[in-house]
């Protein structure tokens, strides 16, 4: 970042800072709670973005279908977890099924017109409106609400400031926490987290070296696709589902990886916690304006760094 | 249009219209000198452009190419016309307006991302968005159902609509074009759901998710162009304008630099060229044709609600230019008739609710087997029938 860039920041931050001093000052409990939800929201949407961000990073494939798998997983987790009762198979199955979708489109269709992007990304425009319709067929236009497993249910009580707060919405913040940390080991300590890594550098290089990278791609992928289903399961307590939910997650992906940097996993979760915490806030504090706020944040990081916070250039 | 036939469509214009090109000369005497600079590396005639011997008459060289352009016209041009202004007498009341009407109308909004796309090389999907700036600008200032309407009379609300439609699309251009490629996509479709969110939650100015009912067609001289006949040619007459206007600009200096920009980038910039504003004009350009169609919309709707530009139309648009094919401005109309035909007569063919899904899987047929819409299918059939 150039020293101009950094004096920007360090004003942004302490703007920030004295904004939510006032908050504390203002209404402590509800600037706690406030930020308590954001930061919830933001680690859901940093597991559906590092997805994107990751399939993204490796195959300049912006996968506009991703939203459509977000909503794939969590029906599917919904239907297991209405047969079986088990939550933790619920998330597994959500996880599984969206990576098996993802698999597919990849093999089936994507493989074909490889280095095509634009290409690319029509057809996962139309797999989004025939998945979405497909989706609508199988599970009507109903609000469809997960249970979350009992152990997670109910508020967790005594806290000071806060007093209650919902136990599920904060172990969302660990599932959040974890994703993010076996990101990290995958992609820094792991053989196939090298050969990611090389690929999102130079594909060319790393075919050359015999790696390959039609399998890499394949497994990016699934891995992409799986974690916006995991992400489906989990946003399925919290949000319910309903056609639509796939557009507004879609959304959130986009401006996320937009704001924190496309292709970086720490641009994804920077730019979850920016879009998480603005969302919340702006809810809170101007209900009919919260919608300016995220579109304000996209302006200005377009406007002073066009690949975002932590992006690089391609 | 590849980097090579670009330079063959110059060398060709260089030699056969010289009155064109005087006017362009004409119309750019200003910077007469840059014109200079934008000679292609491909040898071209001597003096094309530097013997800018009518810059001082461009009346002149306004005549020669009206003249051109009618000595173009073939049998076949005169052919669609004749069956675009009889279409009312062979049809009904209902095809004229459902059918007619609101294809050209949302052609005009498609033919606003062709001309982006095919000679700008950008996609953007906010093109609905555009249009809805224009429909909730007329609505809102205009009259309407709804209380927070001002009652202006329609021209001024017309006027303010297109401005305000070239003003926003201008600034998602300046915004999305710092970006490249497959980055605009991204960017736009962001633009386009945040306006729908905006549109959705807000209701001092845009009224919610109610949005504005009873927007009509004005009453002109005594003509109401609510009704399907008077409506049905102005729509007709705007989408001519826009048509002839695509197939001029495509033509003029300015054009042909976007043209250049689409192709190679980089060389343009090193040749001289503002990349950057080249590329933001053309934004406005298609933000003054998709205003023009979403003015047009919200008459034919007699309604905006944010549902006009939810996700599934923004998507819609690209979908109608893909369908008819992007090379060439009719893909556009074509594209709207074929998606208008097919949700007026899905309820016929298969259940009315699944039309999303054959829309998709006809979307997905073209991208995956023609990527030139349907009009490349027709120039790759022509091909094989001559061979």
């Amino acid at each position: 970042m150039m020293p101009a860039g950094r004096i920007t920041a360090l004003v942004l931050v302490l703007a920030g800072l004295l904004l939510s001093a006032w908050g504390l000052a203002h209404n402590p409990r509800l600037f706690l709670i406030t930020l308590l939800n954001g930061l919830t929201l933001a680690a859901l949407y940093f597991i559906v973005a590092s997805g994107f961000t990751l399939v993204f990073g490796l195959m300049r494939n912006v996968n506009l279908a991703h939203g459509s798998l977000y909503l794939l997983g969590g029906y599917i987790g919904y239907a297991v977890a209405e047969a079986s009762g088990w939550w933790m198979l619920a998330i597994a199955a959500g996880f599984l099924g969206a990576a098996l979708a993802g698999f597919l489109i990849q093999i089936l269709i994507l493989r074909h017109m490889q280095g095509e992007e634009l290409r690319q990304t029509m057809v996962t425009i139309g797999l989004s409106i025939v998945i979405g319709d497909l989706l609508l067929w199988a599970f009507t236009a109903q609000v469809h609400q997960m249970e979350p497993p009992e152990w997670l249910d109910g508020p967790i009580r005594d806290i000071p400031l806060i007093r209650a707060y919902s136990a599920y919405r904060l172990s969302l913040l660990v599932f959040g926490v974890v994703i993010g940390l076996f990101l990290w080991w995958l992609l820094a300590r792991t053989r196939v987290g090298a050969m990611i890594r090389a690929g999102v550098d130079d594909r060319a290089m790393l075919s050359a070296a015999g790696v390959n990278v039609n399998m890499v791609f394949a497994l990016t992928f699934m891995l992409g696709a799986g974690l916006a289903g995991l992400g489906g399961v989990i946003g399925a307590v919290e949000l319910s589902m309903v056609p639509g939910e796939d557009t507004r997650l879609l959304l959130a992906s986009l401006i996320v990886v937009i704001v924190g940097g496309m292709g970086s996993v720490s641009g994804a979760a920077l730019g979850a916690v920016i879009l998480g915490l603005a969302e919340t806030f702006g809810l809170a504090y101007a209900p009919t304006y919260s919608v300016v706020f995220t579109f304000l944040i996209l302006v200005l990081v377009l406007a002073f760094r066009p690949r975002g916070i932590l992006g690089r250039p391609a | 249009m590849s980097a090579a036939h670009w330079r063959r469509a110059m060398n060709r214009g260089a030699g056969q219209a010289q009155p064109l090109r005087d006017r362009f000369v004409a119309a750019a005497s200003a910077s007469s000198s840059v014109l200079q600079d934008r000679s292609p590396p491909g040898g071209r005639g001597p003096g094309a452009f530097g013997g800018a011997t009518t810059v001082g008459q461009p009346s002149f060289g306004f005549w020669q190419a009206l003249m051109r352009a009618l000595g173009m016209l073939r049998l076949r041009h005169l052919a669609a016309l004749l069956l675009l202004l009889a279409f009312p007498w062979i049809g009904n009341d209902f095809l004229t307006y459902q059918i007619g009407a609101q294809a050209l109308a949302l052609g005009l909004i498609t033919l606003s991302l062709t001309f982006l796309g095919g000679y700008g090389g950008m996609i953007s999907l906010a093109q609905m968005s555009i249009a809805g700036v224009a429909g909730y600008t007329v609505a809102i200032l205009g009259a309407s159902g709804a209380e927070i309407s001002l009652g202006w009379p329609w021209w001024a609300a017309v006027a303010f609509g297109l401005g305000f439609a070239v003003l926003s699309a201008s600034f998602v251009g300046w915004l999305s074009v710092r970006t490249e490629g497959i980055y605009t996509i991204m960017i736009t479709l962001a633009f386009g759901v945040a306006f729908y969110y905006l549109a959705l939650q807000n209701y001092s100015l845009f009224n919610g998710f109610q949005g504005f009912q009873r927007v009509h067609a004005p009453e002109v001289f005594g003509v109401s162009f609510r009704k399907p006949l008077p409506f049905y040619f102005l729509c007709l007459a705007c989408a001519l304008a826009a048509y002839l206007l695509v197939k001029w600009t495509i033509r003029t200096p300015f054009g042909i630099a976007l043209q250049g920009v689409r192709d190679n980038p980089r060389r343009m910039a090193a040749l001289g060229f503002d990349v950057t504003a080249h590329r933001v004009a053309a934004y406005g350009l298609a933000g003054l044709l998709a205003g023009l169609g979403g003015v047009l919309l919200v008459w034919y709707n007699g309604l905006i609600t944010p549902g006009s530009i939810n996700t599934g139309w923004l998507i819609n648009v690209l979908v109608m230019a893909v369908l008819g094919g992007m090379s060439h401005p009719l893909g556009a109309f074509l594209g709207a008739l074929v998606f208008v035909l097919l949700q007026t007569f899905a309820i016929d063919l298969f259940d009315r609710e699944r039309f999303n899904l054959v829309i998709g899987a006809v979307f997905l047929l073209i991208v995956l087997f023609s990527p030139d819409g349907l009009l490349g299918l027709w120039s790759g059939l022509r091909k094989r029938m001559t061979k």
